[in-house]
């Protein structure tokens, strides 16, 4: 008989399950305001505490405070809510249109609408973003027509990817909108690459890529920061930590790193956690690691402490997996709110005008929808040829596609 | 004309490329300072300088990840894979990425990249350096897959690969860098010095992507090979003498079906050959067009010559390796159907 203890299997659990009440008392939240904000050319490893702490420049006055605030007029505010109150909009419409059946799925971004708004806000004309699913708020607040954006939702005739690719994985170039894969953590590491390319043209413009807190796990996003520190590549690496991958918890692609901003530390990558339902401090933190991508300084991981509201997309049912409360009791609030609180104690706006801008913002989406579903839907009207399922493969159709064409009798 | 090996004619290809268009880059593990260890870079960082042609970390992920990023930049790159058997790591961002990133992104983003593999065996690379993995890749849509089995083509399909538009995946015949390799494996290494198709010219030059050529014109039987293949085929033939019409594909996808079906319409018979293993290898797609746009010329059936479907062995290297003699048994079998 061996005297040795039997060892034991450890598997990461959330805190509370369906039924029970919820509980984020082991989300540390610091003060807003409390955290330094360094000079751009920093030493990594002079601020690998920042890897543990959350930016925050709203506090629970609604004040902007600390050394983050202050970068923002009310005019770029007022903006900046009427972008993230345009995605929540525009994100109900879709999410009712795919429910009457006019698209096959919708993911849409209750609760994270500050991450890529604000993030939109930093970044210059010509920088590449490389998003995920989940980030549709830089078009929205980059200008890109949301007409184009419902076309493709609908695959319909004026649909700019041509009915090929699954609704919400947009493609914009000119918008700085890295056509979206749906395969995860791919396009961290082609961020990196782009970036690279920048680097090597003696160019002036920055990649971002963007990621998910369930991704991390994937080797794409290890790669990506092996290459981005070793060439110091003119990156912004985002990780939207919204706590949950479909119904996995944050903890079992987190394992015992304390957080995933700490990820970067092995790298010697700067790496900073921000509240992401924080319009203002999300701003900050993303001018300060653009500007230092854009002095040669290199990369920079975030960490965006946020919360999907939301179900994973219309094919989830968050109800399964997580008590139906727990969105109410994240400590870090709705970023609409909290924008609109700050800008009505400011005195910048109003409840009355919020009211107004809502049904403002409501009724031109509406608008714009009527005219996206004059070109077609999914399953009605005008829609892409089947003819034209065979374009586009290569640059020139070869031979045997051609054959496959004229076999399929379109 | 001078004659050049096979690595020297890659390096040439990528020599010429990184003059005429600043944005061929080059990179991968060991490829810059100290040239690739095939040396197929060998020089072309202190040519070109550490921008142009660099080391990479040992990430087959990283580096065709950062290559499509590069490639959507407006970058060519042209990146090199140890050993084929190292791209599984690299094969989501090959097949997800990039040969559905123009489609996907109905031509907003395109990938202009080239993958350079050695691949094949003959050197005693066991399982992990002696591999075939081309159906992996044929069987991609979006991806063009091409196999040089000399000098001269490989500098110009490489050169061609490098102009394309499309993602490329450039697979070298490993064996035949130095010297073209029937099979024969206990006779003396015929150098490259010796061969016809070892005469490079200088320069700029193209082998069009999509083109087949004919090695050996015959007609008793069609041979279709490609890379190391095409010489055991012409030894096979030689040594049984029968009167066969080698065809060497040089690209598997876009692949040539017009030489194709215009030979085995005219010998009525057809042998595939190919190093890789046998089950759903680019043989049964190869069989299959040959079935589907030949039956009524074919008086026997179409059979394959390949690898066993085992892992790549060591000790039993030429068991596994489908030399002459296998291929002549199967020329002749083909002979007396």
């Amino acid at each position: 008989m061996s005297d040795l203890k039997p060892l034991s299997f450890h598997v990461p659990a959330p805190a509370v399950r369906p039924g029970g009440a919820p509980d984020f008392r082991d989300v540390k939240i610091p003060p807003a305001g409390a955290v330094d904000r360094p000079p751009i050319d920093v030493a990594p490893e002079d601020i690998r505490d920042l890897a543990f702490e959350i930016i925050r420049v709203l506090n629970r006055d609604s004040e902007a405070v600390g050394p983050w605030a202050g970068l923002l007029s009310h005019e770029e505010l007022l903006e900046g809510l009427r972008h993230m109150m345009t995605l929540r909009a525009f994100d109900a419409r879709m999410q009712m249109a795919q429910r009457q059946g006019k698209t096959s799925f919708y993911m849409q971004h209750m609760g994270e609408e500050a991450v890529s708004c604000a993030f939109r806000k930093a970044l210059s004309p010509g920088d590449m973003n490389f998003p995920t699913y989940r980030q549709a708020g830089l078009l929205i607040a980059g200008g890109y027509p949301m007409l184009d954006m419902m076309c493709q939702i609908y695959s319909n005739e004026r649909d700019p990817l041509k009915g090929r690719q699954l609704p919400v994985m947009y493609s914009a170039r000119e918008h700085g909108f890295f056509s979206i894969s749906g395969n995860l953590a791919t396009q961290f590491v082609q961020a990196v690459g782009w970036a690279m390319a920048s680097a090597m043209k003696r160019d002036t413009k920055i990649a971002v890529g963007w990621i998910g807190d369930g991704s991390t796990a994937e080797s794409d996003f290890h790669s990506a920061l092996v290459f981005a520190s070793t060439y110091k590549a003119p990156v912004v690496l985002n990780i939207v930590n919204n706590q949950w991958a479909i119904s996995t918890f944050q903890g079992i692609a987190r394992g015992g790193s304390g957080t995933f901003a700490a990820r970067g530390l092995g790298f010697g990558i700067p790496a900073l956690r921000v509240d992401g339902n924080d319009y203002l401090a999300v701003y900050a933190v993303a001018k300060w690691a653009i500007e230092r991508a854009r002095s040669n300084l290199g990369p920079t991981l975030i960490e965006y402490v946020t919360y999907r509201v939301g179900a994973h997309s219309t094919s989830d049912d968050p109800s399964a997996y997580r008590p139906k409360t727990e969105s109410d009791n994240w400590p870090l609030g709705d970023p609409v709110l909290r924008l609109k609180n700050h800008l009505i104690r400011e005195g910048a706006w109003s409840e009355e005008r919020h009211t107004q801008a809502e049904a403002e913002i409501l009724s031109t989406v509406i608008a714009i929808q009527k005219e996206a579903e004059s070109h077609g839907t999914l399953h009605s009207g005008p829609h892409p040829s089947a003819r034209d399922m065979f374009e586009g493969v290569y640059e020139e159709m070869p031979p045997h596609l051609r054959r496959q064409r004229q076999q399929g009798g379109v | 004309m001078p004659r050049r090996t096979m690595v020297e004619a890659i390096r040439d290809a990528m020599d010429v490329s990184m003059q005429r268009d600043d944005n061929v880059v080059v990179f991968g593990e060991d490829v810059g300072y100290f040239g690739g260890v095939f040396r197929c870079t060998q020089g072309l960082q202190r040519k070109f300088g550490s921008s142009r042609c660099f080391d990479a970390p040992i990430s087959e992920l990283g580096i065709v990840g950062t290559a499509v990023g590069m490639a959507a930049y407006g970058l060519r790159p042209c990146v090199e894979i140890q050993f084929a058997d190292y791209m599984y790591p690299a094969y989501d961002q090959i097949v997800s990425e990039a040969a559905r990133l123009r489609y996907r992104s109905a031509g907003q983003f395109t990938v202009p990249m080239v993958v350079r593999m050695p691949t094949g065996g003959g050197i005693f690379g066991g399982q992990t350096h002696s591999q075939s993995p081309e159906a992996l890749f044929t069987h991609v849509s979006g991806l063009k897959t091409v196999v040089p089995s000399n000098p001269y083509d490989a500098k110009g399909l490489l050169i061609a690969a490098i102009e394309d538009n499309d993602p490329v995946i450039f697979l070298e015949p490993k064996r035949l860098y130095n010297g073209p390799f029937d099979g024969h494996h206990d006779k003396p290494v015929t150098p490259w010095a010796r061969h016809a198709l070892g005469e490079v010219p200088e320069g700029h030059y193209t082998v069009p992507l999509g083109k087949a050529v004919v090695r050996r014109p015959g007609t008793a039987v069609t041979v279709l090979a490609y890379g190391t293949m095409v010489y055991v085929s012409e030894a096979a033939a030689a040594e049984t003498g029968i009167d066969a019409e080698i065809i060497d594909l040089r690209t598997l996808v876009p692949y040539d079906l017009d030489t194709i079906v215009a030979s085995v319409r005219k010998t009525g018979r057809c042998v595939v050959v190919h190093e890789a293993t046998l089950t759903s290898g680019f043989g049964a797609e190869l069989s299959a067009l040959v079935q589907e746009t030949c039956f009524y010329h074919l008086e026997a059936p179409v059979m394959r010559v390949t690898g066993w479907d085992t892992p790549y062995p060591h000790a039993q290297e030429w068991d596994y390796f489908p030399g002459p003699d296998r291929v002549g048994r199967t020329l002749k079998a083909v002979m007396e159907a």
